[in-house]
């Protein structure tokens, strides 16, 4: 077995040095915009279910609309170059919803594409949202495979 | 004209090599930036009416290389050596434009400090008499960086406040061996320097080390205080790299002023919150040396200034392996008459 390196850190008095002069990151105005803008984008979205299972769709359909809408409008807005200025903004509040993984996606497809439909939209497309699909199911599978053992 | 070796890699050239010519180029943001006047040329559009953000970059540095040539007075023929460089993967922007200008050609990375490589390299040249006139480049684009080295540029994340932004810009001089109204007359070729700081959003710390040990190997060799120089810019630190450079020059001795230190990265765009801590890429020093402080040299306003271009020598790759961030830092000193070191 090969051993471990470990990350290389700066010396104490250095490491100093880079904190003093660091900027504060604003952590509170960045989570009350995160609140308030994840927090919009997940109301509006309700009341968009609310209305469509109003006018007769059943809660499943009405969600998925819901859900393919928000993912175009993200890619919309992807290609308009708005949505990065937002993201910049609301940070994670834009970026946890399900808007987050559409803009990973969309922004990856659009940077590739000078290298063409296949090798580089297609090819890329998953380059940023890729460990999110794939670790999303490998823990599906653990869950599943616990569930099954002791929930029989 | 000779070169004279003051220390290791500290070089003194007598008669100073003369910048024959000068060009900086720029994209729209910088051009709305407090530096605008400064610049021979301000694209309106990112693309600059190519098809890929690649394609403009080297469209960017062609025309600054054209745009250099053409004030010197020289035509393309007459350039015997180009030696330029960019922060694209093997560096093609370079590359590309040396097969639209058929110079002989040198390609040269040391990230945001090629400049101050290029400038030294062509003035060892030009002094030692191996050829008459070189012509360097340096440029950067954004769009091209952003892609490379941290996110799809459309891509919603949000960035820390000491994060840069990569300049869409580019700088071009043609150098000569006849004495002209700027010149270089030192230079020091920087050591890599690297205090562990791993950080990609924190080039400025990373940087910062590598350009005070540049700082102080350029005055102990050349006998200069900093006192001496109407000017001493530093490439792209930042905010956050020059306060850091300060302390640690303060610790050497060197103490930089307000009035006397600036930032390349910083002047470019002044106080446009967009671009966080401030501007880098091969093309901030690049553009900012040989706009903004060329032609205040040109001018007379000042007489001596000392550019020291910083590079993080990092890559996605190296960054992801967990490995810190080496820096180098490479000075050259800009003189107009009567102010040679």
């Amino acid at each position: 077995m090969g051993k471990k390196t470990k990350k290389p850190q700066a010396p104490a008095w250095y490491q100093d040095i880079v904190d003093r002069n660091m900027p504060r990151r604003p952590l509170l105005r960045n989570c009350l915009w995160a609140f308030i803008g994840g927090g919009a984008l997940c109301a509006l979205a309700e009341a968009a279910s609310q209305i469509l299972q109003q006018q007769g769709l059943d809660k499943e359909s009405a969600q998925s609309v819901v859900l393919i809408s928000v993912i175009a409008l993200t890619a919309l807005f992807t290609g308009l170059g708005l949505y990065d200025k937002a993201g910049q903004f609301f940070g994670a509040g834009l970026a946890v919803p399900i808007s987050g993984f559409a803009n990973s996606v969309a922004a990856a497809m659009l940077e590739h594409k000078s290298e063409g439909f296949v090798l580089g939209s297609g090819c890329n497309s998953f380059k940023l949202a890729g460990a999110v699909v794939v670790f999303g199911i490998a823990s599906a599978f653990v869950v599943a495979v616990v569930m099954l053992i002791c929930g029989g | 004209m000779s070169v004279q070796t003051a220390a290791r890699a500290v070089w003194r050239f007598n008669p100073p090599v003369g910048v024959l010519g000068a060009a900086a180029v720029c994209g729209p943001k910088e051009g709305n930036g407090p530096l605008a006047a400064d610049m021979d040329q301000v694209f309106d559009d990112l693309y600059l009416g190519q098809r890929t953000y690649e394609q403009a970059e080297q469209q960017m540095q062609q025309q600054a290389c054209r745009i250099a040539l053409r004030k010197a007075g020289c035509d393309v023929q007459q350039a015997e050596l180009l030696l330029s460089g960019d922060l694209i993967n093997q560096i093609t922007p370079s590359c590309f434009t040396a097969r639209a200008l058929q110079i002989p050609y040198a390609g040269l990375f040391t990230a945001c400090a090629t400049i101050g490589e290029a400038a030294t390299l062509g003035c060892i040249a030009v002094a030692g008499g191996a050829a008459r006139r070189v012509l360097i480049a340096a440029g950067s684009h954004t769009c091209t960086a952003e892609r490379q080295y941290r996110y799809p540029n459309e891509y919603g994340c949000q960035k820390p406040p000491h994060s840069q932004s990569t300049a869409t810009a580019c700088g071009a001089a043609l150098l000569g061996d006849i004495p002209a109204a700027v010149g270089i007359c030192a230079a020091t070729i920087g050591v890599v320097r690297d205090h562990g700081v791993c950080d990609p959003f924190n080039m400025g710390a990373a940087m910062a080390p590598a350009f005070a040990d540049t700082l102080q190997r350029h005055l102990a060799a050349t006998g200069s205080s900093a006192a001496d120089y109407d000017l001493i810019a530093s490439g792209d630190l930042g905010r956050v790299g020059i306060s850091i450079a300060r302390e640690l020059a303060a610790a050497q001795g060197i103490r930089l002023d307000d009035t006397r230190f600036g930032d390349c990265g910083v002047s470019l765009y002044g106080d446009d919150p967009s671009v966080f801590a401030g501007g880098s890429g091969c093309g901030c020093a690049a553009a900012v040396g040989w706009g903004y402080i060329y032609r205040r040299l040109q001018r007379g306003e000042w007489r001596r200034v000392l550019l020291i271009a910083t590079g993080a020598l990092t890559s996605p790759v190296a960054g992801q392996q967990k490995e810190s961030i080496p820096a180098v830092a490479h000075a050259i000193c800009l003189c107009a008459k009567g102010g040679e070191c």
